[in-house]
């Protein structure tokens, strides 16, 4: 425990984990106050952890948290908020279901293909945000909560005027062109947990290497942290504003493809919604950094896979996604508190230390 | 009122622990009326902790304070004023978009009738006050166009509305021209002698052994001395701050070297507002190696400008810049960095550091793409920690590692640090804008001595400073920028505060007249 950034490490997985603790503590209330038992709900819900079952699904629901965190952590090293990811996952999902469906590849090269398309589109969608940022200054978080807004229409519209087709079989849900068996991505447990899993502790991997060991993720965390002083070191801030957010686009591109290409394997409306917007959540809990945001995400996804077990016990499942929110409050009141503290501790520590040395 | 003989401060035994740290230790302070006393220090020697006890902002964990003869406790700032003990603040706490009258009465109006604020009654006041003072402001003007030392009047004004006869000031020169100061110190001078105190704290030691009475030294949280200008001179007393010798101040031995280092010819930029008028207009100046050339000049007058144009960061209207016999116009800052460009920056804060970030990011900064410092794409961690603690050893940052973050450090030691972050690219033309603001005596004396050191061995250096003793102390050159253009160039050895006061002001333009 010499290393500060290890001390810092640690305290600031500890304020995730109190925030976590307080998350539980607060539901605890609202459960009483709605004349539900607690404890019953608590054990049902992390009884289920015991489950392999359940822990497939756990690991099958992080996948898009995961890479969709990471896409939003991406913006969040360069001091940009991108909101954006849904819109960015939603404009890939259908580009990719009617490129991917129309091309004929053979197997491991389709889904390659398939990813590079998504990607492709989730980076161009986020650019025009980029475009904005730079060229005319607009604020990033407004324009992609308003290209979030375009973005569904567009495709909504697209996908019904030029790309639905009737489904033989289930009358009821139209889709796009199904994609050939050689864009599938396959399955690690049958039904379960489909290897979309791997790509996305890759794109962990890659998001921690590339921006925490290189020079280019130094040039960007150096102008998220002081945009003043990397500029006066000759990084240019425009062009790190463009290209983060079009990395972010790119991830964010990957974030539909497990309901796509795993699951799926057309385009349908509801295809992979709000998993955009989760993954917010999960950066925010997981403090921007891979492993936070890994565990986060599994945190998410048992959240999810779990609460329908409370339903067999009569306890309402939605107390889950009230969990959620309070989890997302919580870690950022406690977070911003815990930092000034440690800050302070550190300022205080590294005062103490000076002042030894001087008089030894 | 006073009791005769009485001081009209007396601190005994106070001690203020923070936690951690013990900022004040058994001080003592002795303030006799109608005197101008000042309070000296390095940063970090604890004045403002004191003044800070003094002013009811905190309570003292030992001692006793004393006002006027009379023991007395101040649990807010609402019982010193109410002892009538004022404080002027080093940043101004006006509003622009008030008069001065609204300012000054701002949360102590004077009640009228039915909730109405009296502004006659006010102003009345408030003009006798101001004649007192030996100031003729009209107190309906808006205080957003006035100039800084008349925003500083306006302050000392706010205070003695309130009754005040007892004025702490700090460090109120550091924004003022030498005119200004000398201004400063008239009011203060009417002041004493009307009978009211003040309590003048500062690290600028000439104007105090010129200006004040009596003098309280601070070193490490306590009180070290007292003594007043008749019985120590400026040497003494910086040694009194420091506590040890200071290193002498090193004549040139060396030549200044025959190439040019930096060339820069008919300069423009725009202003900041479309149809503005030019922020930089037809700068041209040179630096040779192995020489220092001063600018002088009030902030805001081209001078942030004339940097942002060398290191390409400000699209030019006109001219060019050369580096190193190069031309580098229109050239990326990176690239103007890697030809032998450093930058020493006007704000640590805004453009040096990275603040959360470990003390080895800080020094990489900057130089991420020196081979020495990485592998391919890749940072070299133990490289770069390696070089961090070099340029902590040899500047003498005092840090418990190169790991804690650069907000961990005091203001004087992140200087060091980015001194050190520039000179370790061993650059060629180093462009040094306020290098010692807001550092400590022993930090200044160390950064000078590395610039001295550094020119010696033919680095060119612009330095850019509001303080006009190291303008003078350390150029070969002093060109005096005004308005964005250069108005003058002199020679250090003839030049005096008062002179370059002058220039600085705009009270004379002429480029000729200085040689």
């Amino acid at each position: 425990m010499k290393n500060p950034r290890l001390q810092r490490a640690m305290v600031t997985a500890a304020s995730s984990v109190l925030a976590v603790f307080v998350a539980l503590a607060i539901s605890a209330i609202i459960l009483l106050i709605t004349g539900k038992d607690p404890v019953k709900a608590y054990s049902t819900l992390f009884g289920a952890a015991g489950e392999s079952r359940v822990l497939q699904g756990m690991a099958n629901r992080a996948t898009p948290l995961m890479i969709s965190a990471a896409a939003v952590a991406i913006g969040f090293k360069m001091n940009l908020f991108n909101i954006g990811v849904e819109g960015q996952m939603r404009v890939a999902l259908l580009t990719t279901a009617v490129v991917g469906a129309a091309v004929d590849l053979p197997p491991v090269l389709h889904v390659a293909f398939c990813l590079v398309v998504a990607m492709t589109a989730g980076a161009l969608w986020a650019g025009i945000a980029g475009w904005l940022k730079v060229k005319r200054n607009v604020n990033e978080v407004i324009s992609t909560i308003m290209l979030n807004f375009i973005a569904l229409s567009l495709v909504a519209w697209a996908f019904d005027d030029f790309f639905r087709v009737e489904s033989p079989t289930e009358s009821l849900l139209v889709k796009t062109k199904e994609l050939p068996t050689s864009a599938w991505f396959p399955d690690l447990v049958d039904r379960r947990l489909n290897g979309m899993f791997i790509v996305a502790i890759l794109v962990l991997i890659l998001f921690w290497v590339v921006v925490w060991k290189t020079k280019f993720g130094f040039r960007l965390r150096a102008s998220g942290g002081n945009s003043g002083a990397a500029r006066a070191t000759g990084v240019n801030p425009k062009k790190m504003i463009l290209i983060s957010l079009l990395l972010s686009g790119a991830v964010a591109g990957l974030v539909g493809m497990r309901a796509l290409l795993g699951d799926v394997h057309a385009y349908q409306n509801n295809l992979a919604e709000q998993q955009g917007f989760n993954g917010i959540a999960v950066a925010l809990l997981g403090r921007n950094h891979p492993l936070g945001i890994f565990f986060s995400a599994l945190l998410f996804g048992f959240l999810g896979e779990a609460s329908g077990k409370l339903q067999l016990e009569d306890i309402p499942k939605e107390i889950t996604t009230i969990m959620s929110g309070i989890i997302v409050l919580a870690v950022v009141i406690i977070n911003e508190a815990v930092k000034r503290w440690d800050n302070r501790r550190i300022q205080r520590k590294a005062t103490a230390e000076i002042e030894a040395e001087v008089k030894s | 009122m006073n009791e005769a003989g009485a001081l009209a401060v007396e601190l005994s035994g106070i001690t203020k622990r923070f936690p951690g740290v013990v900022a004040n230790y058994n001080v003592s302070l002795r303030v006799r009326p109608g005197t101008i006393h000042a309070v000296v220090g390095e940063n970090g020697a604890g004045k403002s902790t004191l003044m800070k006890t003094l002013y009811g902002m905190h309570q003292p964990d030992e001692g006793s304070i004393a006002v006027n003869g009379r023991g007395i406790t101040f649990k807010s700032p609402t019982d010193a004023i109410a002892a009538g003990i004022g404080m002027v603040h080093q940043h101004f706490k006006l509003a622009d978009n008030l008069s001065i009258l609204e300012n000054i009465i701002l949360g102590n109006e004077p009640a009228g009738r039915r909730g109405r604020i009296d502004s006659e009654a006010a102003k009345t006041r408030l003009t006798e006050l101001a004649a007192s003072l030996g100031v003729s402001f009209d107190v309906d003007d808006l205080v957003g166009t006035l100039g800084v030392g008349e925003r500083q009047r306006v302050e000392i004004l706010k205070v003695l509305y309130r009754g005040a006869q007892i004025l702490i000031l700090d460090e109120p020169t550091a924004v003022l021209v030498p005119q200004e100061v000398e201004e400063l110190f008239a009011t203060l001078k009417r002041l004493v002698a009307e009978g009211r105190t003040v309590i003048f704290i500062s690290h600028k030691l000439d104007e105090v052994l010129r200006y004040c009475d009596e003098i309280t030294v601070m070193r490490q949280g306590t009180t070290v001395a007292t003594t007043t200008p008749s019985q120590v001179d400026r040497r003494g007393l910086a040694e009194l701050m420091v506590g040890s010798d200071l290193p002498d101040p090193s004549g040139r031995e060396t030549p200044i070297g025959s190439e040019v280092v930096l060339a820069v010819s008919d300069l423009s930029v725009a202003g900041a507002a479309a149809g503005a008028k030019l922020a930089l207009e037809d700068i041209s100046l040179s630096v040779r190696s192995g020489e220092i050339v001063g600018v002088a000049g009030v902030e805001g007058n081209g001078q942030f400008e004339l940097c942002e144009a060398i290191l390409g960061l400000m699209p030019l209207e006109n001219g060019r810049v050369e580096i190193a016999g190069r031309d580098l116009t229109g050239v990326e800052t990176r690239e103007r960095i890697t030809s032998g460009l450093s930058y020493i920056p006007f704000d640590r804060h805004r453009e040096g550091l990275l603040l959360d970030a470990p003390l080895w990011e800080n020094t990489m900064l900057g130089r991420e793409d020196e081979p020495t410092l990485t592998s391919g794409p890749f940072i070299g961690r133990r490289k770069a920690e390696a070089d961090a603690r070099e340029i902590i050893r040899r500047f003498g940052v005092r840090t418990p590692s190169e790991q804690v973050p650069a907000f961990a450090l005091s203001g004087g030691n992140q200087q060091k640090l980015v001194v050190g972050r520039e000179m370790a690219t061993n650059p060629k033309i180093l462009l040094a804008a306020h290098p010692t603001r807001g550092v400590d005596v022993g930090a200044q004396a160390a950064i000078w001595e590395e610039l001295r050191h550094a020119r010696d061995h033919g680095l060119g250096v612009l330095l850019i400073s509001a303080d006009l003793e190291e303008l003078i102390g350390l150029s070969d050159r002093i060109v005096v920028m005004f308005d964005g253009r250069v108005t003058a160039e002199l020679d250090p050895r003839r030049a005096t505060p008062e002179l370059l006061g002058t220039y600085m002001t705009g009270e004379i333009q002429d480029r000729e007249a200085a040689r």
